[in-house]
């Protein structure tokens, strides 16, 4: 073998080992992450978690109202976005393929989707909060409308983009409105594209921190009056994990585990729901 | 003879000629669509204009010098964004240059090296991973990662390089809570995703393509090297670019462990502050309608101005949609 040759086999060797060992670092520092999350969190997850109030330190208090809290926010949210987005993403497919204005809502709703969330906070703030001088759960629940729709824009608008030509002009040919082929052709082929889009954007947004901070603020206190302040999980987690207490900081790691099983959670239903259909 | 076929047709009866009612949907549904669209259309300026008004006072009052001084003084009231925008870039350079080599070496072995089987696997859990809310990233690095580094790594490191010009200076003594922890922890945040796109990205090059270099003699390295990077060059850069996206604007992995200090510091192991830390920290301290609520949307203002400037430097250099 020349020593050309072995040169070059000598160094795809090193760059696999190389490779190899970016691999097994990313893996411990994801491991620590999944291994620490589990290790504290696991201890700390009591029923008496789900079952009572936060309290202050001592008094052994759960996270009731911010799961709560969280259940509300996410479902305002997510009522508000997803008839916006997959309406807006089925106007960029069917209704303005070409046109300018549907080219600018096209990359508007890309800034959107990459528009910082403590941004998006900041204008609920702004817009909602500091008019009605008061935090509430709407604020909250608006945030994370305003981080899901651009997501349920842009997988509504591809997963109708995939539905076949052909199929919108066999019902067009037969005679149908475009809004009959649009719902009964178009959005019926696109369904489990689109309902996974809608399950992606709930999952973000229920793990999303910092466009609540300055919305619906946090309560310390059981609250579901949609106008006052309202405890959220990652609020909640947010205000324990830098606490002084060891109670409050073991539930802040109960609250973290809860909220990463729910994401993930949501995430696998998402991923089986695509798997099956493809 | 190849007409679209929107034309009417000669003869045809005219669209009038549909019922009534049929016309009143069809008008109902194209004006819903297209009311949704506008909302979208609409949000972004909402958001502009909100954080600019709300931002106005300071930025009337301190002039364009906000974007750079580097004071933060609440009790002098005096406010500029140099320190944030110092530490927001630094973070995310700091973030790209750890997670991208990582990112390459993982997507490497995971299309080259590991078998087939556990390929797919591999890959869902790094999806699955890059879905995990940035706060348990935070309280990961706050809990586990600062104690470490400031108990193993950083008096070591600067130990090191006591004396030494300008390295003396970037790695000076400093605590587990710092720029560099920040950059760590956004780092193996933005891991998965970057990851997960890569992978992509390497196994859409074309087989044929790969295989005819293969036959050629090239090793794998070489077939990763001169074929599937040039190949995917503009999708690798979109994904960086994205990854870049998501470190700056990230708001919970770094408040837990910048330490939120104000202050200018050529140290990396020093605290520091990044413009989402900044606000998610002192937005409580700051009273309705008080010039520092007026500089905090002003901070607000210049990280929309840094995202759109990356998203616009991204769309510029990979030339379409970047996918998220």
């Amino acid at each position: 073998m020349s020593a050309r040759a072995s040169r070059r086999k000598a160094v795809n060797t090193i760059a696999g080992i190389v490779a190899g060992g970016a691999a097994l670092l990313s893996l411990l520092a994801l491991g620590s992450i999944l291994w620490t999350l589990v290790a504290r969190g696991l201890p700390a997850l009591q029923l008496s978690v789900l079952t009572t109030s936060m309290a202050p330190t001592g008094e052994n208090g759960g996270l009731a109202n911010a799961i709560v809290g969280s259940l509300i926010q996410v479902a305002i949210g997510m009522l508000v976005a997803t008839p916006i987005g997959i309406l807006a993403g089925t106007y960029l497919s069917e209704y303005a393929r070409g046109s300018k204005l549907g080219d600018v809502t096209r990359f508007v709703s890309d800034i959107l989707l990459s528009a910082p969330s403590i941004l998006v906070g900041l204008f609920v703030y702004v817009l909602l909060v500091a008019t009605t001088k008061t935090y509430s759960a709407y604020a909250g629940g608006i945030a994370l409308a305003v981080i899901a729709i651009p997501m349920i824009v842009r997988t509504t608008e591809d997963m109708l983009s995939l539905v076949p030509v052909a199929l919108r002009e066999a019902a067009a040919a037969l005679g149908a409105p475009k809004w009959k082929v649009v719902t009964l052709i178009a959005w019926r082929a696109a369904q489990s594209g689109i309902m996974t889009g809608i399950l992606l954007a709930l999952a973000r947004v229920a793990g999303e921190t910092a466009p609540l901070l300055f919305t619906s603020l946090g309560n310390l206190n059981w609250s579901t009056s949609l106008g006052q302040p309202m405890a959220s999980l990652p609020l909640a987690i947010y205000q324990y994990a830098g606490s002084p207490y060891d109670d409050l900081v073991q539930l802040a790691w109960a609250g973290a585990l809860l909220i990463t099983l729910g994401v993930l959670v949501i995430n696998i239903i998402a991923q089986l729901a695509l798997g099956r259909k493809r | 003879m190849n007409q679209a076929p929107s034309l009417a047709i000669a003869g045809a009866p005219a669209p009038a000629a549909a019922p009534a009612s049929t016309r009143g949907s069809e008008r109902l549904f194209s004006g819903a669509v297209t009311g949704a669209g506008l909302i979208v259309f609409g949000l972004l300026g909402a958001i502009i204009l909100m954080l600019v008004l709300g931002a106005w006072p300071a930025l009337t009052h301190f002039g364009p010098a906000f974007f750079w001084n580097p004071v933060w003084d609440s009790v002098a009231n005096e406010y500029g964004a140099g320190v944030m925008i110092y530490g927001t870039l630094a973070t995310s350079l700091l973030a790209l240059l750890i997670a991208v080599p990582l990112a390459m070496g993982v997507a490497y072995a995971l299309t080259e090296i590991v078998p087939q089987a556990v390929r797919r696997p591999v890959g869902i859990v790094i999806q699955l991973l890059a879905a995990i809310p940035s706060i348990i990233y935070g309280m990961w690095g706050f809990f586990v990662l600062a104690p470490y580094l400031a108990q193993h790594v950083v008096l070591n490191v600067a130990d090191a390089f006591v004396g030494v010009p300008v390295l003396g200076k970037i790695f000076d003594y400093g605590s587990g809570n710092s720029v560099f922890t920040a950059g760590l922890v956004l780092a193996v945040m933005i891991l998965p995703l970057i990851t997960a796109m890569f992978v992509e990205v390497l196994g859409a090059t074309p087989v044929i393509l790969k295989e005819s270099v293969y036959g050629l003699g090239a090793t794998r390295f070489e077939v990763i090297r001169h074929v599937a990077l040039p190949y995917g060059k503009r999708a690798f850069i979109g994904a960086i670019m994205l990854g870049l996206g998501r470190a700056l604007g990230e708001t919970m992995a770094v408040t837990f462990v910048i330490g939120n200090a104000t202050r200018l510091s050529p140290s990396i192991f020093a605290q520091g502050a990044t413009i989402s830390s900044t606000i998610a920290n002192e937005f409580n301290e700051a009273g309705g309608g008080s010039l520092k609520l007026a500089a905090l949307l002003g901070l607000g203002v210049t990280l929309f101005v840094i995202s759109f400037i990356v998203l616009s430097i991204s769309r510029a250099l990979v030339g379409r949609r970047v996918e998220n």
